[in-house]
């Protein structure tokens, strides 16, 4: 009966082309506006450790002003950035099975190859633990050990796009590459990681891409650089770079990997015991309140997805409850125009159930036809965004981009509402009383 | 065939009651040709609708051909209707956008019925018909007679064992009627009982028996014809 139904539907969809148009426009565009706005939503949410949610954390703790907090209106949000010595005694503990200090900065790059000519690179300090904490894919090599680490070892990893820039095709472990002035062994490069968000680096913004070169993070203590970044304070650091290092500035991210979930109480005492001792030397003015995130809390609490945003998956998805509605009217419109033929389908031996089948085969073929348009104008409005945003020019042109899940996604929930705006007309038809309709015609 | 022992039907709303039939009882038996008359307002058309499963009915028993029918869900009564009964009404009911081929296949979709089976049937009851060759054609480019003849053949095609026409002359000239009644007439002979509500006193007159309907009751049940031959005997209700 499937394909008797799906005949009949084709049939009745082309018996009234423009009204069938209006039916599947209203979907399509109703389906348009919200996939678009919630493909940036949910790019801009993704949790890129979500597999790690559980054992990747990210401490937080409160060494702001005493007389004024962090963020005055909310007294839970809490620095979202280190002072040196405040990482560098949690690195040091080495209580985790990983841990890792980072900033950003960027650095000169004298290409070997002269046809290419030196540049500004963006470069992420960090400990070697990164790389597997991250679970950072490599093309070629790895990361470096803690013994590289603690050594000031020249090494460099490169992403995929800087080492294919500097050394084309082949692989350049063992090669050096000339960075600010010195030269480094290149013991790793990376097979496309550009998180979103760029979760590990948030005080600049969730979206930035990946950084393009990685090295120890004591090579940039030792040439004396702070963060591109954020730096933050709240009295003054003094004078010279090893004020810096002493002050309560905080410009560093900080994460670690706990070896199980059921670690995380017994790290997070040890945030606690360190900062009450550190409270004993006349740190730390303000109430004890340490934090200790999971990546999907840390990404909350800093609030990646703006209001903004969400506001706009809200605004689309009432703009498709609109469209809905008034596809149901109009379904409702075209289904009882056929009241007389539905008295007569009934008379002939269909059953309710067989009417409903029918009529809500009709509002899934609708259904279908609205997502494939509703695709088409979806794929088009996040273009328009990239076009109106610029791809290099903010998070939402640079997520607005149509993946396979959201394909599928679109297209499931074009059909779960067309059937959903066909299910009450549908029902009205199926309570269409035979006798009336026959004797009517 | 058809039995209604006290049967009523009660129309109720929040402020009047009305009483479309009241202690109705009728028997039809295989294979009579029977005239259903009275004034408007009487109670023919509700008769129909109840004979017909189209209405449920308040009161009384009902059996058809054999089948009690009360108390059957809404899927035993469609294949009920589906496998036994045949409709022809006053406005022929056809589906405008179906051509005749497929206006004539649609009682034999919801039976389930193989393509072939179909097509056979569908060409079989359109000959019959004697609009084999117009299969192809829609509603619109038919005469009244002959809309009226696609409907007595969608009604034939699914065999069914009872024909209820309403009014099936109501809407046609006198010579367009007289060819539907002969084809009725035809119908019947070959062995399909047929039940049929009319006002026109000419068509009423060509059935076997009349049975008269005044405020819901039957008044009249004069002109019952000898029963054809012995099985009829034996399946008529008695």
């Amino acid at each position: 009966m499937l394909g008797y139904y799906f005949w009949l539907a084709a049939r009745s969809l082309r018996r009234n082309a423009i009204l069938t148009a209006l039916m599947i426009a209203a979907i399509a565009l109703g389906i348009g506006a919200s996939m678009t706005s919630l493909t940036v939503l949910r790019a801009m949410s993704g949790n890129p450790l979500a597999h790690k949610d559980d054992v990747v954390r990210r401490p937080q703790v409160d060494n702001w002003a005493p007389a004024r907090g962090w963020n005055q209106n909310d007294p839970n949000d809490l620095p979202n950035l280190f002072t040196y010595q405040d990482a560098k005694a949690f690195y040091d503990a080495q209580k985790a099975k990983y841990q890792a200090i980072m900033f950003p900065n960027v650095l000169s790059v004298e290409p070997a190859n002269r046809e290419v000519k030196p540049y500004m690179a963006t470069v992420l300090f960090t400990h070697g633990d990164m790389f597997p904490m991250f679970d950072i894919p490599f093309l070629h090599g790895g990361g470096w050990s803690k013994a590289q680490d603690d050594g000031n070892a020249r090494v460099a990893v490169l992403s995929r796009a800087t080492s294919e820039k500097l050394f084309g095709a082949e692989d350049p472990i063992g090669r050096t590459v000339r960075l600010g002035g010195e030269d480094f062994a290149v013991v790793g490069v990376m097979n496309y990681w550009d998180p979103r968000p760029h979760f590990y680096e948030v005080s600049s913004g969730g979206f930035q891409t990946a950084e393009e070169i990685y090295l120890p993070f004591n090579l940039g203590i030792e040439r004396e650089l702070n963060s591109s970044a954020n730096n933050n304070c709240w009295q003054d650091p003094g004078q010279g770079y090893e004020a810096w290092l002493a002050s309560d500035c905080v410009w560093l991210a900080y994460w670690l990997e706990l070896e199980s979930a059921s670690d995380a109480d017994e790290y997070k005492a040890f945030i606690d015991a360190y900062v009450t001792e550190q409270k004993k030397l006349g740190r730390f003015p303000r109430p004890l309140n340490n934090q200790f995130h999971t990546v999907s809390s840390w990404l909350e609490g800093q609030r990646v997805v703006s209001r903004d945003v969400r506001t706009q998956a809200w605004m689309s998805a009432a703009f498709l409850i609109v469209c809905l509605i008034n596809t149901i009217g109009l379904l409702l419109a075209k289904f009882m125009a056929r009241a007389s033929e539905i008295g007569l389908r009934r008379a002939v031996g269909a059953s309710k159930r067989q009417i409903f089948a029918q009529y809500l085969t009709e509002a899934g073929v609708v259904g279908v036809a609205g997502a494939l348009i509703g695709l088409v104008v979806t794929a088009g409005g996040l273009a328009g965004l990239r076009l109106l945003y610029g791809e290099d020019g903010g998070a939402t042109g640079l997520l607005a981009r149509l993946d396979t899940t959201m394909v599928i996604v679109t297209a499931l929930v074009a059909i779960a509402a067309s059937i959903a705006a066909g299910l009450y007309p549908t029902w009205r038809a199926c309570g269409i009383t035979p006798a009336t309709q026959l004797k009517s015609n | 065939m058809l039995v209604m022992r006290s049967l009523s039907k009660v129309y109720r709303t929040h402020l009047v009651e009305t009483h479309a039939l009241r202690d109705f009882n009728l028997t039809v038996r295989d294979g009579e040709f029977v005239a259903v008359t009275g004034p408007s307002g009487s109670g023919k058309t509700t008769f129909l609708n109840i004979a017909g499963l189209l209405e449920e009915f308040t009161g009384g028993e009902y059996h058809l051909d054999s089948v009690d029918v009360r108390g059957l869900d809404d899927n035993a009564r469609s294949r009920l209707r589906n496998e036994k009964i045949g409709f022809i009404f006053q406005g022929f009911n056809l589906i405008p956008d179906l051509n005749l081929f497929d206006n004539v296949d649609v009682p034999l979709r919801y039976r389930g019925l193989k393509s072939a089976e179909r097509k056979k049937r569908i060409e079989h009851a359109l000959t019959r018909v004697g609009l084999a060759s117009r299969m192809r054609h829609y509603p619109a480019e038919l005469s009244g007679g002959q809309q009226q003849r696609v409907a007595i053949a969608r009604a034939l095609a699914g065999e069914p064992k009872i024909l209820l026409a309403d009014e099936p002359t109501g809407n046609l000239d006198s010579l367009m009627a007289r060819g539907v009644m002969e084809l009725l007439e035809e119908i019947n002979q070959q062995g399909t009982t047929i039940i049929m509500v009319t006002h026109d006193p000419e068509p009423a007159a060509r059935a076997h028996r009349n049975v008269h309907i005044i405020d819901g009751q039957v008044t009249d049940l004069a002109g019952a014809p000898p029963l054809r031959n012995a099985t009829e005997a034996l399946v008529a209700n008695g």
